[in-house]
C-alpha cells in the first residue's frame, strides 16, 4: 500500500494553524520507491484564478487564496523538493494579473515550475507567461523520474486565430467555463511530436509523471474537462510501466485508473466547481473511481479549495489534500489494486452524506 | 333602483364577453408559444446577468463558480440554511451572494433582476423533481 507520512498534516495542523489561524485545503503528492531512500515529495499549488479590479485592486478571496497556500507550502516540514503550479495563475491573461500572481508566487522557498492554463493564454497566446516562467512544455528529471509538462489548452487553430476580432474577446470567450462559444482543449500535433520525440529516449521502466492543465481524459466536453487529443497522448504513454497524469482546471477532486496511467486532479485555491453531474443537462463521464470531494459550503471563503502535498512512492503519486473546514483526504496508488483509492472513503459504504452531488 | 344596478352590470359583463370574444379557459398554441417565448426572453436576460462581470461590485460573475447554474438547487428551496439558521427561498441565498462573493448590494425581491436570474437557475434545472427542504 501507499505511505503518507502524517507528520506533515500534524505539523501543519499545530504550527501551521498557528500561524495562519486555520486549515488549508493542501494536496501532497509523494512517489515512493521501493527503496525508501529514492522516495521523495513536492508540492503542488493550482489555479489561483488572480483577478484584477482595476488598477492595483484584485478580488481579495482570490488572492488569499493562494497567499495562504504558499504561506503553507512554505512551512511543510521536511521540505518538498520543488512545487508546481498547475496553470490558470491569471483570470483574463493580462500582465498585471500574471504579474500579481508571480509575486505572490515569489514568497515560496522552493524551486517552482509552471503549468500554461487557458485562463493565462488567450489573451497573448501566451507570450508575456513565458517572459515570466519559460517555455509552454517541456521535461525534467528528478531522483529517477522524467516529469513531462505539457500546454493542454490550445484549441483548434481556427478559432485561436481567425474567429474572434481582438484578444481580449478571445480571451472573455475562453475564460467563460460554461460558454457555448468557448472550444475544446488540445495538446495539438506540435506538441505531440515532441513528447513522441522526448518519450523515445526514456526507458520504459522510467517512471513518467505528466503535468497538464486540463485532464488528459474524457470527463465533461462542457466545461473542458476533456482533452480532445487525450487518447492520442494516453497512446504515446502507454509502453511505460507506470505512468501518472496530474492535472489541474477542474478544482474538484477526481482520479480514474486508464490501462497502466493513473489519473489524479488537484485542488484550486481559488473556489471550487461543482461536480459535472450537478448540471441536469449535461451527458458526462465522470470516473466511476471518483469519490467526490464534500459539497461546498459557501459561508466559508475556503471551503472546497486547497493545495496537494505529493509523494512519490515506488514511482506512483500519492495525493494528501489537505481540506479546510473538511476532513483530510488521501488518494494514493493501491499495487494490489492497480489504481488510485482513498484511503477512508473508496467503499461505497464509507461514504458521507456531504459527498453526494447532485 | 338596487335591481337595476345588477340587472344593467349582468348585461354589461355579458357586453364585454362579447366584444373580447374569448372564454375565460380557452387559449391557442399561439398563446402557448408566444407565453414560452416571454419566459425564454427573461431566462436569457438572467443568463446575461449570470455571466455579467457588473452585476456585483468587483468583476466576479455568479457563473465564476456555477457554470450553467449548477450546485444552486432551486428545486430545494425554500430550505432550512443552517448558516442562516431559518428557511428562506432561493432569492434570500442570491442576495447573500450578491454581497459576498461579488461584494455587491442586495435586490429586491420583486426586483426584474432578481426575477430573471431566478428563472434562469431554475431553468437549467428543468426536469428535476421538487425537494423542498433537501439538503
Amino acid at each position: 500500500m501507499y505511505h503518507i507520512n502524517r507528520s506533515r498534516r500534524h505539523f501543519l495542523q499545530t504550527s501551521g494553524a498557528l500561524a495562519l489561524g486555520s486549515t488549508l485545503p493542501i494536496s501532497l503528492v509523494e512517489l515512493a520507491f521501493a527503496d525508501e531512500k529514492q522516495n521523495f515529495t513536492f508540492a503542488y499549488i493550482s489555479d489561483a484564478h488572480i483577478q484584477q479590479i482595476k488598477g492595483n485592486r484584485f478580488v481579495r478571496n482570490w488572492d488569499r487564496g493562494l497567499i495562504r497556500a504558499v504561506a503553507e507550502a512554505n512551512l511543510l516540514t521536511p521540505k518538498p523538493d520543488f512545487v508546481m503550479f498547475g496553470g490558470d495563475l491569471a483570470q483574463l491573461g493580462s500582465a498585471p494579473e500574471l504579474d500579481h500572481g508571480a509575486e505572490i508566487l515569489s514568497a515560496l522557498k522552493y524551486k517552482t515550475r509552471y503549468v500554461m492554463g487557458e485562463h493565462d493564454y488567450y489573451l497573448d497566446l501566451g507570450a508575456y507567461w513565458e517572459k515570466l516562467f519559460g517555455p509552454q512544455y517541456y521535461s525534467f528529471d528528478h531522483k529517477g523520474v522524467h516529469f513531462i509538462v505539457l500546454n493542454s489548452i490550445r484549441t483548434y487553430d481556427d478559432w485561436t486565430y481567425h474567429r474572434w476580432p481582438t484578444a481580449e474577446q478571445r480571451m472573455l470567450e475562453m475564460a467563460g467555463l460554461d460558454n457555448p462559444n468557448s472550444s475544446p482543449f488540445m495538446v495539438g500535433e506540435e506538441q505531440r511530436q515532441w513528447l513522441k520525440k522526448d518519450l523515445a529516449k526514456i526507458p520504459k521502466t522510467t517512471p513518467i509523471v505528466v503535468f497538464s492543465h486540463s485532464p488528459l481524459q474524457k470527463i465533461y466536453k462542457g466545461w473542458n474537462f476533456w482533452t480532445e487529443d487525450a487518447e492520442q497522448i494516453q497512446a504515446l504513454l502507454k509502453p511505460f510501466n507506470k505512468v501518472s497524469v496530474i492535472y489541474g482546471h477542474v478544482h474538484q477532486i477526481q482520479y480514474n485508473q486508464i490501462g497502466n496511467i493513473s489519473f489524479n486532479s488537484v485542488m484550486a485555491t481559488a473556489w471550487p466547481w461543482p461536480y459535472p453531474q450537478a448540471y441536469a443537462q449535461a451527458e458526462q463521464y465522470l470516473p466511476k473511481l471518483t469519490v467526490p470531494m464534500n459539497r461546498s459550503d459557501p459561508f466559508f471563503e475556503r471551503d472546497a479549495t486547497g493545495w496537494q502535498f505529493i509523494n512519490v512512492a515506488n514511482g506512483h503519486v500519492d495525493l494528501n489534500y489537505l481540506l479546510p473546514e473538511n476532513t483530510d483526504r488521501s488518494v494514493g496508488f493501491d499495487k494490489a489494486a492497480k489504481k488510485p483509492v482513498d484511503a477512508v472513503y473508496q467503499s461505497e459504504g464509507a461514504r458521507i452524506p456531504p459527498q453526494s452531488h447532485f | 333602483m338596487k335591481y337595476s344596478y345588477t340587472k344593467k352590470t349582468v348585461l354589461g359583463l355579458a357586453a364585454l364577453m362579447v366584444a373580447a370574444s374569448v372564454q375565460a379557459d380557452e387559449f391557442t398554441k399561439d398563446d402557448l408559444e408566444r407565453w414560452q417565448g416571454q419566459f425564454m426572453e427573461v431566462v436569457k436576460q438572467g443568463r446575461e446577468l449570470w455571466t455579467s462581470p457588473t452585476l456585483g461590485t468587483n468583476g466576479v460573475a455568479c457563473a465564476q463558480c456555477h457554470p450553467n447554474a449548477a450546485n444552486t438547487h432551486p428545486e430545494t428551496y425554500p430550505k432550512f440554511q443552517k448558516q442562516i439558521g431559518k428557511v428562506i427561498p432561493l432569492w434570500e441565498m442570491i442576495n447573500w451572494c450578491l454581497r459576498n462573493p461579488l461584494e455587491g448590494q442586495p435586490l429586491a425581491a420583486d426586483d426584474p433582476k432578481m426575477i430573471a436570474l431566478q428563472a434562469y437557475v431554475t431553468y437549467e434545472r428543468r426536469g428535476v423533481k421538487l425537494e423542498p427542504g433537501k439538503h
